[in-house]
């Protein structure tokens, strides 16, 4: 079966992009002192309203540092993020949500609390908390669990909640740090099947981090490939496949083509990462 | 028999052997009777004090004055733990401050206390709640400074801040480390108002050991320690079942 896409890419690159990216540089270290690191040389990107987009490139290479600087987590050092029109001078809660890489659930609190406090400070009336909560539990299967502890859940299941608690927060955007690295391969692609689901269903913009090549061909609408240290846009590969996807893509030609592409460019630099490490000085 | 039951029997064993001891160290008068009276001397003049008013009357000034200093140095001591690392530069500045004045013995103070408070139960109190003060401050301030990142970026990507940080997160990320320090600090208030009452008071169950030892009247000397005693083994088995309760999730 072969699923209409829930909007034509023709429309998505003409509207004003929802995050804007100008020239972001980001050292860390005192200004001045000899060990700084430029973890990220002047970074522009333009995301789409409504489209997944992801930052692919090699361990330390600054994707995390991107997300941060986009979800006002971090302040660059250089340059300026503009979400929706509006310059980003902090964290954003009611237009955007986080999804970190290992589960963020405080294990103070139940599921069900653990929601209540992410609408509490999103601004969503209080008598919409419980019913939002068991919808988006029951959208991962995980609705049995709302009054569990964090701790009582496996790490795949606590995972799952910390998906859900991102896709419940109803901002505009998603901002997803490697939200799988924690799990084995095989939780990792079938919560990348039902996160797929899910995402056909709703009109967030997404900006996701990872590594896995499956993982960014499969999930996303466009891929920027970063280069190592410090970290710049390479190049941008759109991904031309209808939502939501189904395991049956990763076997089509066309998924290993993408993925292929996506590999020879990571290869590349983690090379150079290698060459550049081995030529500096102890 | 299980390991459990094992150590428990050893345990009392050990208070029955001390005990024991006592018993026949009166028998045979190996030690003054002044310094160590007969056990049966002291249980008798026990079973006397229970039944005064005036045993209670101590017993509830002393344990007033322990509540009072304790949630004096349990407040103090979290709020200032919480001021101290609002920034990364003042934990810099403030906890060896801290951990410094800790290693001063307040004792030292002690008369100053009496000076400003008097020597009513409110000098007492103050002087515990100085000592209990500490501990709780430090356990809170290396809680604090413990919390996972994580949660931090989670909160403040939340717009999570100031109180509603502390409450939500800081405080229950760093509420292990804190109890520890509510557990010692809770012992060391204990100690210190009744070390205080002994040094110097009016009334309250130091003041009473402090009195039968100048009266020279060891038997109900050591009935008050011995009371004492009793207290703190229920106390410290209170706390620890609390403290259990209280880490169980």
């Amino acid at each position: 079966m072969k699923l209409a896409p829930t909007y034509p890419a023709a429309t998505l690159a003409q509207s004003p992009p929802v995050i804007s990216v100008r020239g972001v540089t980001q050292r860390f270290g005192e200004a001045g002192a000899p060990q700084t690191v430029l973890a990220l040389d002047d970074v522009s990107l333009d995301i789409r309203r409504g489209e997944f987009l992801t930052l692919l490139g090699p361990s330390g290479c600054g994707k995390s540092t991107l997300l941060n600087i986009i979800g006002g987590l971090v302040v660059p050092t250089e340059g300026a993020v503009t979400v929706n029109d509006t310059a980003v001078r902090g964290p954003l809660p009611k237009a955007i949500a986080f999804v970190f890489q290992e589960s963020t659930l405080f294990p103070w609190y139940t599921v069900a609390e653990n929601f209540a406090l992410n609408f509490k400070y999103r601004g969503v009336a209080r008598s919409e908390w419980r019913e939002r909560t068991m919808a988006a539990l029951k959208s991962v299967h995980m609705d049995t669990f709302a009054d569990h502890f964090p701790n009582q859940l496996s790490i795949g299941m606590r995972q799952r909640v910390n998906v859900a608690r991102g896709l419940s927060s109803e901002t505009d955007i998603l901002l997803m740090d490697e939200p799988f690295a924690a799990l084995d391969e095989q939780t990792r692609m079938l919560l990348g099947e039902d996160l797929s689901v899910l995402l056909s269903q709703t009109a967030k913009t997404i900006v996701f981090v990872t590594h896995s090549l499956a993982e960014a061909v499969f999930l996303s609408d466009r891929i920027a490939l970063m280069t190592a240290r410090p970290g710049r846009i390479k190049k941008i590969i759109e991904i031309e496949e209808p939502h939501p996807r189904l395991p049956a893509f990763m076997l089509e030609p066309r998924f290993n083509e993408w993925r292929n592409e996506c590999y020879a460019s990571l290869r590349d630099e983690i090379r150079q990462a290698i060459a550049t490490a081995e030529g500096t000085p102890p | 028999m299980t390991a459990a039951l094992q150590a428990r029997a050893i345990q009392f064993a050990f208070l029955g052997a001390l005990l024991v001891a006592w018993f026949a160290i009166g028998r045979t008068g190996a030690i003054s009777p002044l310094f160590l009276p007969p056990m049966e001397a002291v249980a008798a003049a026990l079973v006397r004090l229970v039944q005064t008013a005036e045993f209670w009357s101590a017993v509830g000034t002393t344990l007033t004055t322990i509540i009072e200093a304790y949630l004096i140095a349990a407040v103090l001591g979290i709020l200032a733990g919480w001021l101290v690392t609002r920034s990364r530069f003042l934990t810099r500045v403030l906890e060896p401050i801290v951990s410094g004045l800790f290693a001063i013995p307040i004792t030292l103070f002690f008369p100053v206390f009496i000076l400003m408070f008097g020597i009513g139960p409110e000098s007492k109190v103050a002087y515990g709640a100085a000592y209990g003060f500490f501990p709780i401050a430090l356990n809170t301030i290396a809680g604090l400074i413990g919390v996972d990142d994580r949660y931090l970026s989670a909160a403040r990507s939340l717009g999570v801040s100031g109180f509603g940080l502390f409450r939500h997160v800081l405080f229950p990320a760093a509420f292990p480390v804190i109890l520890t320090g509510l557990r010692i600090g809770f012992f060391i208030c204990f100690a210190s108002v009744l070390g205080g009452e002994t040094i110097s008071s009016v009334s309250g169950v130091g003041r009473n050991i402090a009195l039968a030892a100048e009266l020279m009247e060891p038997a109900r000397m050591y009935a008050w320690i011995a009371f004492v005693i009793v207290a703190a083994l229920v106390l410290n088995a209170l706390v620890s079942a609390l403290e259990n309760r209280m880490r169980s999730h």
